[in-house]
């Protein structure tokens, strides 16, 4: 098998940008496991990593909005935020377009996947990568579930998503890393952000630790509005890695609530 | 009344370096390649963060807009406040505020 490692994390632009309004002690706890997170990847001796992403308006509209998409290039580029807003410098962020090809290509013997062979990184993945790969020497391979422009894929098929990428990864001879990016509830960049459900974000957590596929499938999209927000439509990139998982049940390295970064921030790994 | 338009020549803006320089120097040429009623020509060039807010800009585009504007975090929770109070609620998409006069601060807990 070469899904070496497969996890989920927060991803909110606050996260970096506003670092320096959060709770330092809250903060630091958090960032510390963002950074056991990359030492684990480096651990499980990953050649590329591949990050399920929530985009948010960098690539993909809606003239032309893919449910899926994955990208196949050699290089692409972000963070397309005011890299002093986001506090994240521009820069060239490896990928590996042979690779990308041939998880594609495995991939859509049952998902019709999109792909991309250009990409420029928002938030949702300049923020993992600035703790997870800070470097930037670790090929990446983006992946994309539209979680911004309704209508938006089905759970269902997210979890469908997430079964073709470990199917993947196993088929390819290179180790690869996997990380979910997403916020569990959260009502992000309108005037509520801040507000979090964490009645709701602890209920969603326990399915995800326990890999509870019917549990995790069961939310409609007006559910989640009510009680998860808009940024709740993003637990598709989580139940795509749950999928991955392929069953495996969850640590949750860090889950707490952290108001200025928008969410409950999480950091979660599953035993492969 | 055009949202999809508004939304896509900020989008345009938001990812691209190049059309940001040309919405600097000559936003109305820029303009003229999408469907914008005049309203949401001077909300864009101003620019009216509360209007386009309300005019239901998705909060992302809006978020990143604003940060190219370099407005402050707070500034932009405040200036969509302001648009609401000034127009009404928003009037088209997911992003509207659900809560009228609460604010969700930093400790977790709900001011008034
Ligand atoms: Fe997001």
């Amino acid at each position: 098998m070469s899904l070496v490692y497969a996890g989920v994390c927060s991803h909110g632009p606050g996260i970096t940008a506003r670092a320096d309004q959060a709770d330092p002690e809250l903060r630091d706890e958090f960032y510390a496991s963002l950074d056991k997170m990359r030492q684990d990847i480096e651990d499980s001796g990953a050649e590329a990593l591949m990050m399920v992403a929530a985009e948010h308006f960098a690539n993909f509209f809606m003239n032309n909005m893919p449910a899926y998409c994955i990208g196949m290039a050699d290089q692409y580029e972000g963070p397309i935020e005011d890299p002093e807003w986001l506090k994240i410098a521009r820069t060239n962020v490896p990928g590996n377009s042979d690779l990308s090809k041939r998880v594609i290509t495995e991939i859509m013997q049952t998902v019709d996947t999109a792909f991309s062979e250009e990409w420029k990184f928002d938030h949702g993945i300049s923020v993992p990568l600035n703790f997870l790969t800070p470097r930037y020497d670790l090929p990446v391979i983006p992946a994309n579930i539209n979680c911004q422009g309704p209508p938006l894929t089905p759970l269902g098929r997210a979890w469908e998503f997430g079964k073709a990428i470990r199917r993947a990864c196993d088929a390819v001879p290179e180790k690869i890393a996997l990380v979910g990016t997403g916020g569990i509830s959260h009502w992000p960049a309108t005037p509520d952000s801040g507000k979090i459900n964490l009645e709701w974000d602890a209920e969603f957590m326990r399915h995800f630790t326990n890999n509870d596929k019917h549990s995790m499938l069961g939310y409609s999209d007006e559910d989640i509005y009510r009680d998860g927000g808009q940024g709740g439509y993003e637990i598709r990139t989580f139940i795509a890695t749950a999928a991955a998982a392929n069953g495996a049940k969850a640590d949750v390295h860090f889950f707490k609530p952290i108001p200025i970064f928008a969410t409950s921030c999480v950091c979660a790994s599953f035993q492969l | 009344m055009s949202l999809y338009y508004l939304q896509k020549v900020l989008y345009d803006i938001n990812r691209d370096l190049a059309v940001q320089k040309q919405y600097q120097d000559d936003a109305d040429t820029l303009f003229d390649n999408y469907a914008l009623t005049d309203e949401e020509r001077n909300a864009l060039k101003q620019p009216d963060i509360g209007l386009l807010y309300v005019l239901g800009v998705n909060g992302q585009i809006l978020m990143h807009f604003a940060a190219f504007h370099k407005i402050e975090w707070a500034d932009y929770l405040q200036l969509m406040r302001d648009g609401i109070t000034e127009h009404g609620p928003v009037r088209e998409g997911v992003y509207a505020m659900t809560v009228v006069g609460e604010r969700f601060t930093d400790n977790g807990n709900v001011e008034s």
